[in-house]
């Protein structure tokens, strides 16, 4: 099967990626693109550790065909800090016990990082229910909540 | 103290929120090839040809492999050593690895794997252990003891023989209780990874996602005929283990062998289904219980049976067995104790040691057990409790030496924070709430092999820019062992924790640590960590107090200086005159743990150099229409000893909740046998993250967590254990509180609402409310190796031994 030639906006970058045409949005990310922050738990869409957002939104990478992707705005876990600078939701994760192991804190801060720009100031359930699609093994979850808590309010109070 | 006790953000923290941590599936070497496994699709069979032509030839394969290259087996434990990397003629369950294709890249050799032909002969399945007692023939593995039972084990901890059984039948109360507890597996969300590489200088390094590097760099060696010098084992960080990258893999030893055979690096990534029968999980256990009771509520002696189901492989299984009855005694006064187990093989994926090991299984009957005494005899269950707590620096029956308890602690925390009493027996029909307890070792006593080396050992070096370096074998699953590490040098240093580079893990250059498992991590590495650190201080103070002028007893380090009054220097310019009198500053601290004082065949597995304790509430809601279960809220209080970073402490302690009210609600590792057309094989019923049910953020309740600390005096600043020890109390405090909501009781895991429905269907027709065991099957246990408590005299050794039955069972 020939490989398809396709430009891929990742991270504000344009990223040029030559793979074979059934290849996976995690797979290019992960293999052709060098990007392996995105993790992956089960390739079935069962387990949120691939989550990436594609024009803003959630998406499991393990579900999305890459060719879909082209003109698509894509961000991953390398994307997120400003330089050395973490994001507000990175600092509070490492800080407040949000990550232990870290196989699923990439797909959970991106998970967050959409709900947070969609819901500034969102109640404890609603972060139950945006992150419920990623699992965690080791925290028990809340850790997590009140890191993106902690996140809403430094993002609130530097706007 | 300026950095033990002090919430901080973990010296790996960073990493793990930029995705800068590799973990093995994140690491590509030039020139990498690409390793898939083909699994047995039989639960027993022989292999009696595999033909490998058509896949070596298929392009893009580069190596065909089968259990003709291993010759040698392999096990964790010295005694089990009966799985080959390949299996070279027997398979044991649906996923036994049998061949394996290395390609330049994973679809081409999962393509070759369809190329593979093997011609099995099927052998009748053993899928449970009624079936595998009343089936000697065929046998899973020749080395068993007794047809397909696997171990025997039976012990009688009393003055004489039979006294236990005299005892509880001489009792005011006698109870006896049957108990099931299905199996569970880990579920990490991160899959086995390795890659495998030879180096420039022809040696092997094998980077993999294990808890155990020390471990398998000792079986490679073995199982690949190459000394151990030239083998290096990087342990990446594991993202999650929990006990399921606790034993030594297949895929391990292939892809090794793989990278020697091309001379080029190999990856291999399991995918999720595989791991699921990778396994080594939790062993399902059916339990009976028979316990004597004084009126007053003390515990006159206790008769524990269990059934072990191993499935096709030892594992840690002789280990696992034992647990299921050597911790019964160090939480509640036990006079006199008898305990028989038997594991039996399956044919099933194997088990071994998830979170707890062989203790949460027989935590769950004890403690519902006790919770049926409090209410027969008209106490609070938490006063029941409180009565009866073994005394602190204490011996067991069985020999256990006790040291610090913080039991009466937790237990007053949680009774209180739930308001427990005003709410038990009090709430309204359809809500409750219930208690348990648990214990749990810091640290496995004994090694797996034996040897009286140390099971820890931590190297330092220091240079005149103040740099400390600190490297131990000690394995990061996510649990913070790196910043426990680093928290306890800077401590004894007085410096930040973020100045010390830490280097884990790597059998190259880091001193042997045995691994993580049986939470022995913080105690062993930590006092290893202590001396190390004492000895480079020492050095320092003995500098400084000739440059100062002032006693070396007077100066203190803390803040990056070593001060003493209004003189100091800071670490850097300490170190550096340190470097001029010395030399280069190194030093080595080592650990092992005190002789437990046990001498009966048998005592090697339970001790430890403390135990953890843990009290729990658990309030539930029932729909009485549905029996859907509901938990608002748990109170959690854990005996830490000395916490080491509270942020860390606190998230082993939720995460242990999350994981034992999971297991407590819906996960279970069950089977299931094709219809006779399509093998009739004995499968996985649910081999998938979807279908395996595990608690998601929305099912997951508030949860109140106390630590206490009371420090034990042979910990790093008397800090406990805090990674497994908080699951085992949650499993029966549901169940407990179940029956305080709905009145039915649910002696089995998991507790589902058709489970909890059939109990209310038969409460209202007047029956006996109750799900689970009803029956526990004949079992061959030996004559009990009897051994005289402590206050008994005697000196910790067998009055008598135990002679193994001889094999009775005809042929079927």
């Amino acid at each position: 099967m020939r490989n398809v030639q396709l430009n891929l906006s990742v991270n504000g970058e344009t990223a040029e990626a030559s793979f074979a045409p059934y290849k996976t949005l995690l797979e290019v990310l992960r293999e052709d693109l060098a990007l392996t922050g995105t993790k992956h738990g089960c390739e079935l869409g069962e387990c949120g550790a691939c989550a990436v957002l594609v024009d803003g939104e959630p998406q499991l990478s393990c579900l999305v065909l890459a060719v879909e992707c082209a003109g698509r705005r894509i961000e991953t876990v390398e994307g997120l800090a400003r330089g050395a600078e973490l994001h507000p939701l990175q600092a509070a994760f490492a800080d407040l016990g949000a990550a232990q192991c870290g196989y699923c804190t990439p797909g959970i801060l991106m998970t967050a990082k959409a709900l947070l720009e969609r819901e500034p100031n969102p109640s404890r359930e609603r972060i139950r229910e945006a992150v419920s699609g990623n699992l965690c093994r080791c925290t028990g979850y809340q850790q997590i909540y009140e890191a993106i808590e902690a996140a809403a309010q430094v993002m609130e109070r530097d706007t | 103290m300026k950095v033990i006790g002090k919430p901080r953000r973990r010296v790996d923290g960073r990493a793990k929120v930029t995705g800068q941590t590799r973990f093995a599936d994140d690491l590509v070497l030039p020139r990498m090839l690409h390793m898939r496994l083909l699994r047995s699709p039989h639960p027993h069979a022989l292999i009696e040809e595999i033909r490998i032509e058509k896949a070596k030839a298929y392009p893009g394969v580069h190596l065909v492999l089968t259990g003709k290259d291993f010759p040698v087996s392999f096990g964790i434990l010295p005694v089990t050593q009966d799985e080959y990397p390949l299996a070279p003629e027997h398979v044991r369950y649906v996923g036994d690895p049998v061949a394996a294709v290395v390609a330049k890249d994973e679809q081409t050799a999962s393509e070759a794997l369809d190329l593979i032909e093997v011609k099995y002969k099927l052998l009748k399945t053993i899928s449970d252990p009624v079936e595998a007692l009343q089936n000697a023939e065929p046998r899973i593995h020749a080395y068993s003891e007794l047809g397909n039972i696997h171990r025997l084990q039976a012990f009688e901890f009393a003055g004489r023989s039979n006294e236990v059984t005299e005892a509880i039948d001489a009792s005011d109360h006698v109870f006896e209780d049957l108990f099931f507890y299905e199996g569970n597996t880990h579920l990490p969300i991160e899959q086995h990874a390795a890659v495998a590489e030879v180096d420039g200088e022809g040696k092997l390094t094998l980077w993999s996602s294990t808890q155990v590097p020390h471990y398998v760099h000792r079986s490679l060696a073995r199982v690949l005929q190459i000394p151990p010098t030239h083998v290096r084992v990087i342990a990446t960080p594991n993202g999650g283990g929990f006990g399921g990258k606790c034993d030594v893999c297949n895929h391990e030893m292939t892809v090794a062998k793989a990278a020697m055979v091309l001379g080029r690096p190999v990856k291999i990534c399991l995918n999720r289904e595989e791991v699921f029968y990778m396994h080594r999980g939790r062993h399902p256990v059916l339990m009976k219980f028979r316990t004597g009771v004084s009126k007053d509520g003390k515990l006159t002696g206790m008769h524990l049976q269990t059934l072990v189901d191993g499935g096709g492989y030892g594992s840690y299984g002789v280990a696992s067995t034992f647990y299921t009855g050597a911790l019964q005694t160090v939480t509640y006064e036990l006079p006199r104790y008898k305990f028989e187990a038997a594991r039996v093989f399956t044919n099933k994926p194997p088990c071994g040691p998830k979170r707890g090991h062989g203790t949460p299984q027989p935590r769950f009957g004890q403690e519902i057990q006790l919770d049926k005494i409090a209410e027969k005899l008209g106490m609070d269950p938490a006063e029941l409790r409180l009565g009866m707590i073994v005394k602190p620096d204490s011996l067991t029956a069985n020999w256990l030496k006790v040291g610090s308890i913080g039991l009466a602690e937790c237990i007053n925390q949680v009774v209180t924070r739930s308001s427990f009493k005003e709410k038990y027996r009090k709430l309204p029909h359809g809500r409750g709430v219930g208690i348990a307890c648990g214990s749990y070792l810091c640290g496995a006593g004994l090694p797996i092999y034996w040897n009286k080396m140390p099971q820890s050992g931590v190297q330092l070096l220091v240079d005149r820019s103040g740099q400390v370096t600190v490297f131990c074998g000690a394995t990061e699953i996510g649990q913070g062992s790196d910043d426990v590490l680093v928290a306890i040098v800077a401590e004894v240093l007085g410096i930040d924790p973020f100045t010390v580079r830490c280097i884990t893990g790597d059998t190259g250059i880091t001193p042997v640590d045995l691994g993580s498992y049986s939470s022995r991590v913080t105690v062993m590495m930590g006092n290893a960590a202590i001396q190390a650190a004492a000895k480079i201080k020492v050095m320092i103070a003995e500098t400084v107090s000739g440059e100062l002028g002032v006693a070396p007893n007077r100066l203190v380090f803390a803040n990056g200086r070593v001060s003493c009054d209004d003189k100091s220097l800071t670490f850097a310019e300490a170190a550096g005159l340190a470097e001029e009198k010395f030399g280069t500053l190194g030093s080595v601290g080592s650990y092992r743990p005190p002789r437990a004082p046990g001498r009966f065949k048998g005592a090697g597995v339970g001790p430890s150099p403390a135990y953890s304790y843990t009290a729990c509430v658990v309030e539930a809601e029932v729909d009485p229409a549905t029996g859907w279960i509901t938990v608002p809220k748990i109170w959690i209080a854990h005996d830490i000893g000395r916490t080491i970073n509270p942020v860390l402490a606190r998230g082993q302690v939720e995460g242990s909740v999350y994981m034992g009210l999971s297991e407590a609600l819906m996960e279970e590792q069950v089977f299931r046998r094709l219809p006779p057309k399509l093998s009739h094989a004995l499968v996985h019923k649910i081999p998938s993250l979807l279908e395996y049910k595990s608690l998601t953020s929305l099912d997951m309740p508030e949860v109140d967590t106390i630590l206490i600390e009371d420090p034990d005096p042979n910990c790093p600043f008397g800090a406990k254990e805090v990674g497994q020890g908080p699951l085992l109390p949650v499993m029966p405090a549901v169940a407990n509180a179940i029956y305080d909501a709905v009145g039915v009781r649910i002696d089995e895991i998991p507790i589902t609402p058709d489970k909890v429905l059939k109990a209310l269907e038969l409460k209202a027709a007047g029956k006996e409310a109750r799900v689970g065991p009803t029956t526990f099957p004949a079992v061959p246990y030996p004559q009990p190796v009897e051994v005289s408590p402590p206050w008994e005299g005697g000196d910790g050794s067998a009055r008598k031994g135990a002679e193994k039955p001889k094999l009775k069972v005809s042929a079927a």
